[in-house]
């Protein structure tokens, strides 16, 4: 029977209730962002007695399907001040499905402030502990203390000293398969909602639940688990030794570069000269030259047929930093103007260990540098400035609420963040339709809520032309609303590449979903659930005293041409607006 | 003259591509000089690389066909279906 833990922090208690008929066929994006909507007062503050932090594993998490080890976390953001869905790859979504826990809530808040708990979760009890000794410390140190404590079959949720310091770029930190404090729920802030409850860590052991989810229609499943697992086999972006297990996400780069649409030194250029030197092939190639290996297929998680993750070596060939993402190598590479994996990997490494999303903290850097406090490609200063961060000393804490505040603090215009979210690795200048997404999208900036580099760039689902305006809102509205349900299913957002260009991989998913509920769903019935899910989160935000003047673009994208293209941003307002209707 | 019948286009390529210019380092481009009116598909059985083995081309950052027509100066790069495309 699939159950809600609800845990009260106000009163230090944790309970186990059914789950309303209401949410009964809803997981993932889908479950937290309606229990956000249904539960939290849009006009609650944050970081008060009122928001809610929920946990939701996807709808086919915890069972065979492959690369569907996704979670959800979902609240009100303390970084955009609307509602939030932050997702990541981690075995800890699949063992709290297979404990029957559909969502985790956390809601309260201790009278007291101060002291920090945590909750271990397991197939006999729900107890708390208390977790003081662990307030300030890396998370690097933290992670084996509580592997030593609770085995090596937990998994482990955290926040950092971000998350303690309420920082509004504080991530959730999971652990991945080897342990390491690497996957994180990253955007909005969420962890500060953690900070703010006084909820440090939730370690799930699912040691004796069943080894799969309960699945209503086993047939329909298997068929379209066979389904999609072909399809991920043979597309080229996901199959193996394809462009993802070969160079990871970070074989973006050079292709971004190329196409003129890498932000580069704060929004102010489309393109670096160091490129090559933080790209996915010279990842390969740093690794194979120091380890003497050629390292491939490293997973985040089990059951991902993907494999797209890695792990940076030292030169000496001993473990740097898992994982240098496209998004990460770019926020503090591109971004900064830093041309070394070294330093990059050292970035992110810091960002894993203190607890902050690394696309806000590199893009923070990136107007804390124009606005001068380091010069851009100075490293060294950019790892003195994330150890501020760390410190909670009042630089840091301004460092640590992300790009919109820093650029107040020192009086920056060029500012590229959308609800005061900052912009991932693409420019919208130069490829229009994800700025279309960056625009509207409840989330704010975010590239994976309505992904268009796919058509645009590469060439995923159509082509289509990334400098012209046309059709774009059109095709930012339809990608949200796929990408909503695919958030909502538990699989990897990745699967999009091979299930928008194979129509049986697309069906694949579908029958894998309704085959666990027992449902009849078509495509076209998951994408109407997605574009609901959108509305509700739309309709939170309005709520929340959002209008449409905040599903628009930073004004200096409107007058300064970005180049090489030498492009501003020209999509209308109208067209803007057009994306979510009437 | 001769020289107008000629074109210099710089070539840079990626990912699994490079082992067609294995000394050519990465980021860097190589010149080649081309007969006007030649196409991106041209410069590809120029270096021996088959046609299906790139479907991102890009000529001076926009994405071209395999025949579109090159100009002097043109800046190439050339990417495998790592990128995308329909298998």
């Amino acid at each position: 029977m699939a159950r809600f833990l609800r845990v009260n922090m106000t009163d230090g208690t944790a309970g186990y209730e059914g789950v309303p008929e209401k949410y009964s066929m809803m997981g993932g994006r889908w479950l937290t962002s309606t229990l956000t909507a249904e539960e939290v007062p849009p006009t609650a503050h944050p970081l008060g007695p009122n928001n809610k932090l929920i946990f939701s594993p996807g709808i086919v998490t915890g069972s065979s399907a492959p690369t569907s080890a996704r979670l959800s976390v979902g609240g009100k953001s303390p970084l955009t001040g609307g509602i939030k869905e932050a997702n990541a790859g981690t075995r800890w979504g699949q063992q709290l499905a297979r404990l029957g826990i559909k969502a985790l809530i956390v809601e309260g808040q201790p009278a007291t402030k101060g002291k920090l708990w945590g909750l271990h979760v397991t197939n006999e009890s729900v107890t708390f502990f208390p977790a003081d000794e662990f307030a300030g410390i890396g998370l690097y140190e933290v992670y084996p203390k509580l592997f030593e404590r609770f085995g090596k079959k937990a998994d482990i949720m955290a926040i950092g000293a971000a998350g303690e310091f309420l920082m509004t770029n504080a991530g959730v930190c999971f652990n991945d398969q080897e342990g390491r404090p690497s996957r994180y729920a990253g955007r909005g802030g969420l962890g500060a909602v953690l900070g703010s409850k006084g909820l440090k860590f939730i370690v799930v052991d699912g040691t004796g639940a069943p080894s799969s989810i309960p699945i209503a229609n086993k047939e329909l499943f298997d068929q379209g688990r066979k389904k999609l697992t072909e399809a991920l086999m043979s597309h080229d972006i996901t199959k193996p030794k394809g462009g993802l297990n070969s160079f990871g996400t970070a074989v973006l780069i050079n292709i971004m570069n190329e196409a003129g649409g890498l932000p580069t030194r704060n929004f102010s250029s489309g393109r670096f000269e160091g490129a090559a030197d933080i790209s996915g092939e010279a990842l390969f190639e740093g690794n194979k030259q120091r380890t003497g290996k050629e390292l491939y297929n490293h997973a985040c998680s089990p059951g991902c047929i993907i494999r797209c993750s890695n792990v940076w070596h030292k030169p000496d060939g001993t473990e740097h930093v898992s994982c240098q993402e496209y998004e990460s190598i770019w926020s503090f590479g591109a971004n900064c103007g830093i041309d070394s994996l070294d330093s990059t990997g050292e970035l992110i490494r810091l960002c894993n260990d203190i607890g902050v999303d690394t696309i806000e903290a590199g893009v923070t850097m990136g107007v804390a540098m124009e606005g001068g406090l380091a010069k851009f490609g100075d490293a060294d200063a950019a790892i003195q400035l994330m150890h501020e961060i760390g410190k909670g000393s009042p630089l840091g804490r301004i460092l640590g609420n992300g790009a919109a505040f820093t650029g107040r603090a020192l009086g920056v215009v060029r500012v590229p963040t959308v609800k005061g979210q900052a912009m991932p690795a693409y420019e919208p200048r130069a490829v229009k339709g994800i700025g279309v997404t960056y625009a509207t999208s409840p989330m704010g900036a975010d590239h994976t809520a309505g992904y268009t580099i796919a058509p645009e760039i590469l060439g995923v689902s159509g082509k289509q032309d990334p400098l012209t305006t046309s059709n774009k809102a059109g095709l930012s509205s339809a990608f949200q609303s796929t990408t909503a349900f695919i958030d909502s299913s538990g699989h990897c957002l990745f699967i999009a590449f091979a299930i928008l260009d194979i129509a049986s991989g697309f069906e694949g998913m579908v029958e894998e979903s309704a085959g666990v509920l027992g449902t009849n769903w078509t495509a076209d019935d998951v994408v109407e659930i997605g574009r609901k899910i959108v509305k509700t989160e739309r309709e939170f935000n309005l709520a929340a005293g959002m209008t449409k003047a905040d599903d628009r673009m930073p004004e200096f994208m409107k007058y300064e041409p970005l180049p090489p293209h030498n492009v501003v941003w020209d999509v209308s307002d109208e067209e803007l607006d057009s994306v979510h209707g009437a | 003259m001769e020289d107008t019948a000629k074109i210099q286009v710089s070539i840079r390529l990626y990912a699994g591509l490079r082992h067609y210019l294995p000394d050519l380092p990465l980021g860097k481009p190589t010149l080649l000089i081309l007969p006007t009116g030649a196409a991106v598909g041209d410069v590809l059985d120029r270096l021996g690389i088959p046609r299906e083995e790139t479907r991102s081309c890009f000529i001076n950052g926009r994405q071209r066909d395999h025949d579109f027509v090159l100009s002097e100066g043109d800046e190439a790069a050339f990417f495998p279906p790592v990128a995308g495309g329909e298998s």
